[in-house]
């Protein structure tokens, strides 16, 4: 089942870096066995894994104690469905939203096989020679059953990474010590990130704020007050 | 009352219940004070609740997302040239150094290479911009701890370098000057002779900040010991730029990435510290922003001639990949990783900003120390709100 | 003309009324003096700046204009707050000012009011203002205020006792309270037999002038001791509610201060009113006196505000830890070694 993406011949960055790279592959996919569900090396660039959602710590805890890879870069989210919108600003919302594209979903390197897929990036910055010391990890996560483990035990920086990866795609990370809000407001619904959640400076949403209650001022309702802004 | 006041109060009421700003004091477990969102020390729309026992702080939480203009969702439907002009106001202070990675990743995949002319004036820009960023940063330095007076030399210093970015790209804050392939535009005639004796005037201005500020027993006692952060702690939480090189973790992109930026070929070194506390982070970016001159003096001798940009086609359709381009930029390292299907624009970018991951320690840094020493922190981890918030 | 004018009898309610009006003029004035001289032009040209140059010729109307805006704003008083406390703390410290500026000599005859305890009464009256700095705190219902004023009764109290400590030795050399006695004492002495500049104390008490000078600019919470106000962190610190009028009057005492403090400093160390070489008693002194403090003063300010607008400010427990072990215990060995010199010689 692994989906590995062909590694394209005589490209820039030299072989060696190819063979190290694969080498970063090679280890991972020894310690992580079945999980490992697809990977993707792009030469001289960086090393691609996906895994198996229930070996995501797992994974994590490889890259970290095998490769040396203690510094955390980033995780996030890709939804891969495509926008139900026209993606420039001149397209326009009619009517009733449109609704989103049934799968499955084009997806991009190392594969994927739900909407939903959960990146990480790891990187050995100690042996700063060797810069293919990184991965990328990926793993897909169902539509019905949007966990994932957390790292968070393993890197604590991925806690307001997860934070924010939770309120814009939804996907909770179990093992967090305190899921919530981080950038939106405690009382936001939506995930803003999704495809399906149009971009709101294209919508009108009432303001929660308070609306301008003064009263007019006291003039005589004649009909010329307002025509009085015709240029002469 | 007349209706409107008390519409009005009703509101504020219950404004302050949702911000949940409070004004009993709470004796048995501490007073809990709000640093923010409006506060001279935070840089920005940062808010800090600290919860404190007299003057020590027992618990610290950041509340970030005041400025969060959604840069994610907004690249989902913007073209590839529209997001450079976007991607400008992350980092806001070194404007420039925020299209770099979001155009080399473009490149990349693209597979076509910015000309060498257009490679060494992108880092010199890049360095300027670093340049820019980092002076303000030291005179601002001076004014979280009370000094008021290295701030208007920063700022004069700084002039002259937005000065000559705004003569080559005509922004001297959003210069939205970086193009897929290359540059928008060649530099004007002079400019590498004004460059130099801008450079110099900045080494001069690097010389009196040190003996200014760093030199000062006060500035010491201050910062010497506070807000100390372990090596691998500091890997742990994401950290980077300055803050992990005064750790002590000799890493720097500039030297150890492999994007196509000049900085391999000009002789320059790397700057840590091994404290990690604030006066290492603050010393490591004075040596920094030396170097940095050092640097911009080197690529300004050694121009090479040639065009400013490769041929790129008039539409630009980046073809379908993902690549993640990290650069060192002044505040740490950013990085853009760029899904993209083929389209006019990307079809996922997530941005790692520098200040989110360096702004993530702070809780666990506040705990336990004095409220005055929570401004030297947050003053020497040197963050923006665009970066934070993006 | 002077002594014509002199030789007027005024009764005891004119003088007092005279005694009056001239010490709110002489705050005043010198509270302006100073905002303008130090905070809008030393402090703008040592920052590379012009500082205000509109109003009035190179600025010196700014200060007119400043007092028109501040007088004419909205009177904001927080919903939470004490109101009667939040009123009275700004007239509490302004108070304070004129309570010591009552006590400083300007010439033989020209001074509000000669004490035997001079000197003493003049430290024991200058505590009033941290009572107007705590009320400010409490009253202002906002937890910034109330830091602002707990670091400021901390830090002054703390700094009282050096400022005390240092004077102690000016009085043993002077060997009076009287701060006329004082500045006579200063005026008359010789230093090792040589009289062609008198004694002023700042040569013999050197010590005791560096810690008078620390200690003053902590008990006037300026930079580097200005945790109090800390603009970075607390955003004014036990000012911050205050707006309008009140803030001015804060503003003129904080100024007024300086003065009154160089006032007595200048007294103390400097020989006040009198110029070596001249007659003490003539009476063309009540005019030329003042000049001659004025400028004390002003030299004593620039140090003062120098200091201010260069250096960082302390942490609450750095600034403890200077006055209690580093400047009471030099204080202490300043007295000892003047009392041994004062026997000896």
């Amino acid at each position: 089942m692994a989906d590995t993406t062909e590694v394209p011949a005589g490209e820039a960055g030299g072989t060696q870096l190819d063979e190290a790279r694969q080498g970063v592959v090679d280890t991972l996919t020894d310690a992580l066995g079945d999980a490992v569900l697809g990977s993707h090396v792009q030469p001289g660039h960086g090393s691609w894994l996906r895994v198996d959602r229930s070996a995501w710590t797992a994974a994590a805890e490889a890259a970290k104690y095998q490769l040396g890879c203690t510094f955390f870069e980033f995780l996030s989210a890709i939804d891969w469905a495509p926008s139900p919108w026209g993606r420039y600003e001149d397209a326009a919302l009619e009517g009733a939203a449109p609704s989103l594209p049934e799968g499955p979903f084009e997806t991009g390197y190392a594969g994927g096989d739900t909407r939903f897929q959960v990146v990480c990036r790891l990187a050995n910055v100690r042996r700063h020679e060797e810069a293919h010391l990184n991965v990328v990890l990926k793993a897909d996560v169902p539509d019905d059953d949007l966990r994932i483990a957390s790292l968070v035990p393993l890197f604590s920086g991925a806690s307001w990474h997860e934070r924010e990866c939770w309120e814009m795609f939804g996907i909770t990370f179990e093992g967090h010590p305190g899921l919530r809000h981080i950038y939106l407001p405690s009382g936001f619904e939506g995930n803003p990130l999704r495809k399906d959640f149009p971009l709101l400076a294209r919508l009108v949403k009432p303001w929660p704020g308070i609306v301008d209650v003064e009263p007019m001022p006291d003039e005589p309702p004649s009909g010329d007050g307002r025509t009085e802004e015709v240029a002469e | 009352m007349t209706v409107t006041e008390r519409q009005q109060l009703a509101y504020v009421d219950a404004q302050a219940a949702e911000g949940r700003v409070n004004v009993e004091l709470e004796t048995d477990e501490g007073m809990v004070i709000n640093l923010g969102p409006q506060h001279p020390a935070t840089h920005g729309t940062l808010r800090i609740t600290a919860k404190l026992d007299g003057e020590q702080v027992v618990w610290a939480d950041v509340v970030p997302g005041y400025m969060h203009r959604g840069y994610e969702k907004l690249t989902e439907v913007r073209t590839y040239p529209q997001i450079t002009t976007l991607v400008n106001r992350i980092d806001w202070l070194g404007s420039f150094a925020n299209e770099v990675p979001f155009i080399l990743a473009a490149e990349r995949l693209m597979e076509i290479e910015a000309p060498p002319r257009a490679r060494h004036i992108r880092t010199i820009l890049f360095e300027m911009a670093r340049i820019a960023n980092i002076v303000l940063f030291l005179g601002d330095l001076g004014v979280q701890l009370g000094a008021v007076t290295p701030a208007f030399y920063a700022f004069r210093d700084r002039e002259h370098v937005l000065d000559q970015i705004e003569a080559v790209t005509g922004g001297r804050f959003h210069p939205n000057f970086d193009r897929i392939g290359g540059l928008r535009d060649d530099l004007p005639k002079g400019w590498v002779a004004d460059t130099k004796a801008v450079m110099a005037r900045i080494r001069d201005f690097c010389d009196e900040v040190e003996a200014l500020l760093f030199g000062n027993e006060i500035f010491q006692a201050r910062t010497r010991g506070v807000g100390v952060i372990p090596p691998e702690v500091a890997l742990s939480y994401g950290l980077t730029g300055a803050n992990l090189r005064a750790t002590g973790v000799d890493w720097d992109l500039r030297r150890d990435g492999d994007v196509g930026l000049a900085h391999r070929e000009v002789d320059w070194r790397v700057w840590t510290h091994p404290d990690g506390d604030s006066f290492a982070r603050c010393w490591v970016r004075l040596q920094e922003t030396r170097e940095a001159t050092g640097i911009v003096d080197q690529l300004c001798d050694g121009l090479p001639g040639g065009p400013i940009m490769a041929k790129v086609p008039r539409i630009i359709k980046v073809p379908a990949g993902e690549a993640y381009v990290a650069t060192e930029n002044p505040l740490g390292v950013t990085g853009y990783y760029l899904v993209s299907k083929g389209d006019l624009g990307p079809f996922r970018v997530k941005i790692r900003s520098a200040s989110f991951s360096n702004v993530s320690i702070v809780p666990w840094l506040l705990r336990g120390v004095y409220v005055p020493d929570i401004i030297t922190i947050l003053a020497s981890l040197y963050f923006i709100l665009g970066d934070i918030d993006r | 003309m002077t002594a014509s004018l002199l030789a007027i009898e005024l009764a005891y309610w004119q003088q007092t009324v005279l005694r009056s009006v001239g010490v709110l003029a002489a705050v005043l004035l010198l509270a302006g003096t100073l905002v303008y001289v130090f905070l809008f032009k030393m402090m703008s040209f040592m920052q590379s700046r012009l500082g205000p140059m509109e109003a009035g010729p190179y600025g010196s109307m700014q200060l007119l204009a400043e007092v028109g805006k501040w007088i004419q704003k909205e009177d904001i008083i927080p919903w939470r707050a004490d109101r009667r406390l939040f009123a009275m703390a700004p007239y509490v410290v302004v108070l304070a000012v004129f309570l010591i500026l009552a006590a400083v000599p300007f010439g033989p005859d020209a001074w509000f009011t000669d004490l035997d305890v001079g000197i003493f009464y003049v430290l024991a009256v200058s505590s009033i203002s941290v009572l107007g700095i705590l009320l400010a705190g409490w009253a202002s219902a906002n937890k910034y205020s109330l830091l602002g004023g707990l670091r400021a009764a901390g830090q002054l109290i703390a700094y009282e006792l050096p400022m005390v400590l240092a004077v102690v030795g000016v009085v043993i050399q002077a060997g009076t309270l009287n701060m006329q006695g004082i500045v006579a004492a200063q005026a008359d002495g010789e230093i090792f037999g040589f009289s062609g500049i008198g004694n002023p104390y700042i040569i013999t008490q050197f010590v005791g002038f560096f810690i008078f000078l620390v200690s003053m600019q902590a008990e006037l919470t300026q930079a580097p001791f200005d945790m109090p106000i800390a603009e970075s962190e607390l955003v004014s610190g036990y000012m911050t509610e205050y707006s309008g009028m009140r803030f001015l009057l804060f503003f003129i005492a904080e100024f007024a201060s300086v003065g009154a403090f160089s006032a007595v400093a200048a007294t103390l160390f400097l020989g006040g009113w009198a110029l070596p070489g001249m007659d003490l008693d003539a009476d063309y002194m009540n005019v030329v006196g003042p000049i001659v403090l004025l400028v004390k003063i002003m030299l004593v300010s620039f140090v003062v505000f120098w200091v201010r607008f260069t250096y960082p400010r302390f942490r609450e427990d750095q600034l403890q830890q200077l006055a209690w072990k580093f400047l009471i215990p030099l204080s202490l060995v300043n007295i000892l070694a003047t009392m041994a010199l004062k026997v000896a010689w």
